[in-house]
This record gives C-alpha cells, structure tokens and sequence, in this order.
C-alpha cells in the first residue's frame, strides 16, 4: 500500500449489500420448520396476577405450545441478571429485586410479559393470545421517579425495596462543597428534568431460538450490540447452558444506541421454548412492543447548585439527582446515573470540589437503561445549563464564563474532583472554532434582523467532555461492575497473504467492516479489498465484550493493533531466518520485513506462505502459521470533547422553533474515516436535537399507561426537523491507547440538547424566561411566552 | 379465507397464495423471499416498506396483498441494473448516506419517486419530501446530499463536487 488510508474518507464496503437489498438482518432469517412466538404482555401498570388460564388458547389453531411465568420457574429458570452492583452512601448493597423472564405472581409495568405463544404463522399465535385469560387485580401505579420516593407512593416491590429506593449513592466531598457554597460569592441554583426518551433504532428487536435435537447444542440469532455478553448472561444465569452449547448469532443490526446492550426476556424465551417445542421459535417485536419492552433512556430529575466566586470561577458543583430505574433492574441500568454520570461532573471546567448524590427508584415503567451517551448527557445538560444561568446572573457572555473556567490545555493529565482523570483535551481551541463558524460575533445583528421579523432568536453553546471506552476492568470492578471491559481481535494472514479479522466489537451501522479494515490495510501493508473483517457470530470468535459507550475503535481497534503486532513480531523472526540475519535488524513497513540498510525484503505474503509450507522455517524457535490474537484492557477511558453551538429561531404566534444553525467542533483524537466520523456527529445530533425539541416519553400519573407508545404520538426527528449541520475537528491525540483515538458515537447527544436548551432560553430571555423544560414543544414554548408576556405587562 | 395473488415483481412474474389480511410487505418479504423491503413500525410512519407499485411510490404496509393483483411492483431488490448500482444508490454509497442500513431500501425508494416527480429538487423540497421515512442513523444530512448528487446524475448531468472528498470511481 503506497498510500495509506488512514485519516481518508474511504466508501464503506458494507453500503452495496444494504443499498441492494441483500443485507441479512435477524427478521430475515427463517430456519426450517420455524414456529411464531406472540408475547402477551400486561395492559396494567401495576398488577396482582390471579389466574392466567390458557387453555383455550392451546386448542387454537396452529398452536403448539402456550408457556406462562409458572412454567419457567418450575424449571428453575432464572431471572435476567443486572451487571452492576451500586452500593449506596452508608455502604449497604443496592436493593435488586428479581427479573423474572416471564411474570410470575405480579405485573410492574406495561408490556411487562405474562405468556408467549407458540404456533406455526405469527397471525395464529396473536390470534390464540386474545384467548388466553388473565384475571388481574389492579394496583396503584407510580410512574414519576420523584413521586416514587415520596411517603405513601405506591410500592413497586414493596419490602424488596422499601419506599422504591433502590440506591442512594454518592460520589465527592460534601462537607467540602457546602463548606465552599458558604464561601462563594454568588450560589447558581437551577431545578430541571432530563427527559425520558425511546431509543427506537428503527429495526425493531428480534429473535430466533433455534435447539438442535443431534447435538443438545442452542443456537441464538438476536439483535444485539454484544452477542458474546448475551451468551454469557443468558448461558450462565438464565437458562443455564454452558458457553460450549449456545451460539449466539447477531447479523446485520439495524441500530442500537444501547437498546441492544442488555440481554432481554425474549431472548431467554424463544431458547427455551425451542427446546420445549423442538423446532426453532422466531419472535419480532412490532413497533408497539418496542415502546412498551425496549429499555428506555435519561429521566432524571435534579437539583443543582454551582458557587461561583467575584472572579466568576466555579468554586463548588452540589447535585441532587433522582433517577428512573422502572419496575426492574435493567442490564446496566444501575451504573448510568452513577459512575456514567456523577464523574462527568467536572466537564470542561477546573470547578475544584464536587458533590453528587443519586437516588435510584424503583416505578411502574420499563427499565430505563443507557441510551445513547448515558448518563453523559444527563451530566452535560445540566452542567451547561446552569453555567448558562451562572452567566446570565453574572451578566458575563456564555463563551467567556466559559473561557475563564475551562481545565487549560497545558494541565493534562487532569485529575477531576469527581475520580476521572482526563489525558489530552484542549477546549480552549474547539470552542473558539465553534464561535468561528457560528459567527458568534454577528450574532446580535441577526437577533435584530430576526426582532424586526416578529421572531425571537437565540443562540446557545454547550461544550462537553465525554469518557468513552469504559475501564480498565480493574478499576470498574472495585467500582462493583460484574463484567471486564476489554475487548479481543484475532488477526489471521492467510497463506496467500488475505487477512480475516475477528473482532469482538460489533457494528450496527458504525460501518467497522471498513474503519476497521484501513486500521489493518495500512498495519499490515495489504490491499483493503484483502482484509475481511468479521463480527457477530460467538462460534467465530473466541470472545467479546461488543459495542457501546464508543468504545469499538479505542478499544476494540487497539486490540486489532495488539494482534496485528503479534503477526508483525512473529513475521520479523520467520523473515531473519529467511533471509539469515538477525531478528532485531528486521524492520517491517508497508508489507515488507527488510534487514535494515540492506535491499533484501520479504513481503507480508511470502512470510504469509512460509508460515503455513514451513519447508525454510525456524521450528526450533516457532509455531508454523500466521494467526495472533490479542485482548487488550485499556488503562484508563478517552475523553473526547467539543464545543456545540445552537441558533434559532421561535415564531411567538406559533411557538414554532426553526433551527436556524447547528455547528459542532469536536475532538476525538486521531481520526481513521472522516466520512464515518462526520455521519455520527450528524446522527448523534438528530438525536440530541429530537431529545431537546421533540422526543419525550410520557406515562400517564394515574394509571401508569404508556401515552407515547407509537410514532403517531412520540415525535421522533424528522429531514424537515432537522438542518445540515456545520462540522470540524481538533484533534488531541489519546494518550494511552497506541491509535491516539478517544470515540465519536455519542458526542452529538451529549453536547446537542444543551446547546438547543440554551439558544432558547436566550431567544426568550428578553421576556425573562429563565429555563425551558425539555422536549421544548411548540406548545410549550407558545406557552411560556403567553405566560411570561402576560407576565411583563403586568408589570 | 385464502386466496391467489398474481402479480408482477421486479419485472417477473410472481404469486402467492395469502390470507385476506395478508399486507404487501408480508407478501414480499414472507411469501417472495425479497427480505431487502423491511417494516420499521405498525403505523405507516417510517417507510422503511417504500415500494413502487404501478410507477407509484407506496407504503408497503399500507396495502392488503390482494389489493396489489395484476399490480406491477419494484422492489429495492430491482433497482440495480445486475451488479451496477443505480445512480440514486450509488450516490448514497458516496455520501455514507446509509449506517445501519435498515430504512435504506425505503430511503431509496422514495428518492427515486421524488426525482421522477422532481428533477431537480432544492434541498428543502427533499427534507419535505421525506416526511415520510424516519432514519435514527444519519440525522438525514448525509441522505440530502445524496439525493440531489442522484438527481444529477439521473439528469445527465455531472456529479456536484463530493463534500466528505470521496475521489471519483
């Protein structure tokens, strides 16, 4: 390779089979002699289970089986495990009440299941599913994680978690930040809700058990992020399958964003059952099922004060946070609002002391779990915002009370209040990029332009840090994850010199089948359209922890390295005996082992070949073949960073707020594909944005029914929503991982909603509007400035 | 109640015999094997099931099977022109107007009846246009800009110079 292809916007090899049609996606798999599964699911958000009678629905046409929440626990079948331990603030362990795969004795949430049905055509197993009979005792409901704690709430799981707590954890000084609030010159006080959201990666959820009667041997294709994670969790906790005996297949997956992390009751059932029924069982969930059983995000309801001295310096950060937990602990659920959350405290800033206490409860909701930045938004929403209300208070522009906080780019590594510490990072530079491409500075003049119209503009910025990449496993262990967060990669050169890559990432449509294959065509000095890499299928690859957290190429990349190395160290040796010279003077670049100041080289391919016919090979020394595999264990998270400005515009007749302006400046480090890069900088905005003016996922306080429970009432972000976003990037390189990367997945969730939140509270700020509740609704901002115009004419 | 539907799909003939509430996409998808039209929702929202049929395009969900008798149908499976992309896919390929690639087929669907409606739509008349078809992806920037590069190629005219600095094939 004369060119290498790193940091170039290669096309993505994985686009032909998508654009035509032929991309494989677990609904389009079917296995001979497949039957359908219908899960029943509760109506009721809160519900003592009498009775279920199903035996109408056995005699139903074309129906095989009908199991219950009973038939499961006689077989010992255990619950769905939850892979983080919290404790709370007096050390006691976070309560963890069981998860049952399917109900036994109670309901705790809409589309909590109570029975699957099984039958040849998905149409007979729903038609069989209206014959089931289930007497309920309905219950009072909570859905509201604040209510939840007060006295006299409904109790989810009554002496299980008494009062619905399920944790009251605490990170940072106390006596030292109230000590330093007592101090402060001023204290910035804001009260807001991070909204609860639906992931809906627009493939809905799926899966096929399939049990072969030969060999006792279960095969699992689901839409995962972490196949190897969900043969682990569903092997050793639920269903009790050894490793050796279950496969678990995820194809091509259509979007994640986390909904796809957790190992979920569907997965478990169709296993078992295809044992039960001899014949493989497929599910699908209908869109309607997705609202009401995919883990949801955020919901958050927090109080906050920042100190801020004469100098406008932060001297202390005091947050108060309530987090949705739902009815059940979901896979990662209890580290979200945690060490994903109260870490990230710091940001962007120097702020000395932080204090951050997180009560978890318990509600009549689906589990909340990580979507898309976790606990990283919620984090950087509310640092923004109240830097935003410290400046108006202070009557500082934004951009400066930001400058004169920022960790400066010369005290790296950084060690922050709140237990991380930030390697490489200069936030100076991405914000002044960011102003530059906004015109922050021609900003009042449009203001004026857009007054003269009737509209009120605003702008808004938000700068985020971001920990990516989860670790080191040491680390997460003391901090009570049941899980390491390293990830493998397996390089195997071929004899002909073609490499296949096994990794245990996966890609959902981050497109690694081409990111990671530039890594290895330039690592290895072969052409691109040589290496071939594979993901998704646990019988292919030894191990992986999967994707999430962009984590894939910081960590899952860096394990390729690793491998990679291994290859190049071990085609050093077969090349010295080769060419009879010593190890230490081989040198290996663009595909070629040279002895050093000599013109004698071997190319990747002949030591390719040479491993594998060792006619001429050391085997005093080595093993013939070419295949290296490596788990790498990073030392510490990446911190990639940026600035984010919003300007906009709201039509006061109407509340119609238009998006005048997006610009993100990030860094992430050394970049491999731009193209990929920019596509989920764009991505992650539309969901930051969706999450600031539209998505928003509401129960209904009394009965517990799920309201946006289909497209027609959850708003997601559509082309017309949205604007073409103005990008660049900075990059500070990574300091501990040997690509000098730090993850691009989530930083448009995180950085967009404050952003949005901001340029609107500004757009209003001539009416005095102070904060602006998320999803900033036309209807809620036609709203607040009824109010606040009402307001000041009453003045 | 069974029943017979003929039709033609992707130029072919094709039947299949299919319940009264059998819907086009299940037919597709189910009944033909052509698995590239997908179901994203159960409200007619997403459009990940686009699909021409009679020159139209069409929410696959939409439409009972039995409607669809007689009918003329292309599926994203015949689009391509054998191993040749189409301009409009090749033009998402050059854009990385595609990350997952589940509401592809749709998107891509509904480009090409957008274009033979309008060949020459501006930007905002493409984000209008797709109303209809939700992707979670790509925050759609990346699908606007290849939609207008297809509608240029498709007019005969030379690509607009590639904004991410993909060099031409």
């Amino acid at each position: 390779m004369p060119d290498g292809t790193i940091g170039t916007p290669v096309r993505r090899r994985e686009d032909y089979r998508f654009l035509t049609g032929q991309g494989t996606y677990t609904d389009d798999i079917n296995r001979p002699g497949q039957l359908y599964a219908y899960i029943l699911r509760s109506p009721h958000a809160s519900a003592r289970i009498n009775a279920i009678n199903t035996s109408a629905a056995k005699t139903a046409p074309g129906v095989a089986a009908v199991f219950v929440g009973q038939d499961m626990a006689a077989e010992g079948i255990g619950g769905l495990p939850c892979g983080w331990l919290v404790n709370s603030k007096d050390g006691s362990p976070m309560k963890e009440p069981p998860h049952p795969v399917l109900a036994v004795e109670r309901v705790r949430h809409v589309g909590d299941p109570v029975a699957v049905i099984i039958a040849e055509s998905y149409q007979q197993a729903k038609d069989a599913a209206e014959k089931v009979a289930v007497d309920y005792a309905v219950e009072a409901a909570v859905v509201d994680p604040a209510a939840a704690l007060q006295p006299g709430a409904p109790q989810v799981w009554g002496d299980q978690a008494p009062g619905n707590l399920c944790y009251d954890w605490a990170l940072g000084d106390e006596a030292a930040v109230d000590a330093a609030l007592r101090g402060a010159a001023r204290v910035v006080k804001i009260d807001l809700v991070n909204n609860r959201l639906v992931p809906n990666a627009m493939e809905p959820r799926a899966a096929i058990g399939e049990f072969n009667r030969a060999t006792g041997d279960y095969t699992l294709y689901t839409t995962s992020q972490n196949p190897h994670v969900i043969r682990l969790l569903m092997g050793a906790f639920v269903l009790h399958i050894p490793e050796a005996r279950l496969r678990v297949v995820a194809p091509d997956v259509g979007g994640g964003f986390g909904s796809k992390i957790y190992h979920y009751a569907e997965e478990a059932i169709v296993t078992w059952a295809s044992a039960k029924v001899r014949k493989p069982v497929k599910w699908t969930a209908e869109r309607s099922e997705s609202f009401m059983s995919d883990a949801h995000g955020r919901d958050h309801v927090t109080h906050a004060e920042l100190g801020v001295d004469a100098q406008g310096k932060f001297v202390a950060l005091k947050v108060v946070t309530i987090a949705n937990m739902g009815a059940y602990l979901s896979t990662f659920a209890t580290c979200v609002p945690t060490y994903l959350y109260g870490t990230l405290l710091a940001g962007t800033y120097t702020t000395p002391v932080i204090f951050c206490e997180t009560k978890a409860a318990f509600t009549n909701t689906v589990p909340v779990d990580a979507y898309r930045g976790a606990g990283r938004p919620e984090a950087t929403f509310l640092v923004e915002r109240i830097v935003d209300v410290a400046a108006d208070e202070l009557g500082m522009d934004p951009a400066e009370l930001r400058r004169r906080n920022f960790i400066p780019a010369n005290a790296f590594p950084y060690q922050t209040p709140v237990a991380l510490q930030y390697d490489s990072g200069d936030y100076q530079t991405t914000l002044q990029m960011a102003l530059q491409a906004a015109d922050y500075a021609g900003f009042e003049a449009r203001r004026q332009q857009a007054a003269a119209r009737g509209k009120y503009r605003g702008i808004g910025i938000a700068t985020y840090i971001e920990a990516c990449g989860i670790a080191p496993s040491a680390v997460v262990g003391s901090l009570g994850a049941r899980a390491g967060l390293f990830e493998s990669a397996e390089v195997r050169v071929h004899p002909t010199g073609s490499v296949t890559v096994l990794t245990g990432s996966h890609a959902h449509g981050q497109g690694h089948e081409t990111t990671f294959a530039q890594l290895v065509a330039d690592g290895l000095g072969v052409p691109i359209d040589q290496v071939e890499i594979v993901h998704g299928d646990t019988d292919k690859i030894a191990f992986g922890m999967g994707t999430y957290g962009s984590r894939s190429l910081a960590v899952g990349g860096t394990a390729i390295v690793k491998a990679m190395d291994k290859v190049i160290a071990k085609g050093k040796k077969i090349a010295a005996h080769i060419l009879e010279a010593s190890d230490a003077d081989i040198e290996f670049k663009d595909g070629r082992f040279t002895v050093a100041g000599t013109d004698r080289s071997l190319g990747i391919g002949e030591i390719a070949l040479t491993a594998y016919v060792p006619h001429n090979f050391p085997h005093e020394e080595l093993e013939p073949g070419l295949d290296e595999t490596a788990f790498y264990d990073p030392k510490n998270f990446t911190f990639p960073s940026g600035a984010h400005i919003a300007e906009i515009e709201i039509d006061p007749d109407t509340g119609r707020l238009e998006i005048c302006n997006f610009t993100a400046s990030d860094d992430f480090g050394r970049i491999i594909n731009p193209m990929i890069v920019a596509g989920q900088v764009h991505g992650g905005l539309a969901q930051g944005i969706g999450q600031a003016v539209l998505e928003g996922c509401v129960y209904d306080k009394t009965t517990g029914q799920l309201l946006t429970g289909s497209y027609n009432d959850y708003a997601m972000p559509r082309a017309d929503d949205l604007p073409n976003f103005s990008l660049s990037t900075h990059a500070t390189l990574c300091t501990h991982n040997p690509l000098g990367v730090k993850g691009c997945g989530e930083a448009g969730a995180i950085g967009a909603p404050a952003a949005i939140a901001n340029a609107i509270v500004d757009a209003l700020k001539p009416l005095g509007l102070r904060h602006v509740e998320m999803p900033a609704t036309p209807e809620k901002l036609w709203r607040a400035i009824r109010q606040h115009q009402s307001g000041a004419a009453a003045e | 109640m069974q029943r017979t539907v003929s039709l033609t799909v992707n130029g072919k003939p094709a039947s299949a015999t299919v319940e009264g509430r059998t819907l086009l996409v299940q037919l597709l998808r189910e009944h033909l094997g052509l698995t590239g039209t997908h179901v994203g929702c159960d409200t007619s929202q997403c459009g990940a099931c686009v699909v021409h049929v009679n020159g139209e395009a069409v929410k696959s969900c939409t439409l009972l099977a039995v409607q669809a008798e007689g009918a003329n149908v292309l599926t994203i499976e015949g689009v391509a022109n054998g191993d040749t992309l189409h301009p409009m896919q090749e033009a998402f390929r050059n854009n990385h107007a595609l990350q997952c690639g589940f509401c592809t087929p749709g998107m891509v669907m509904s480009a090409l009846d957008l274009v033979k409606d309008n060949p020459r739509p501006t930007d905002r008349e493409i984000r209008e246009y797709l109303e209809g078809n939700l992707c979670r992806c790509t925050g759609y920037h990346n699908i606007v800009l290849a939609i207008a590069e297809g509608a240029a190629v498709m007019r005969g005219e030379a690509p607009p110079a590639n904004p991410h600095g993909v060099a031409a094939e």
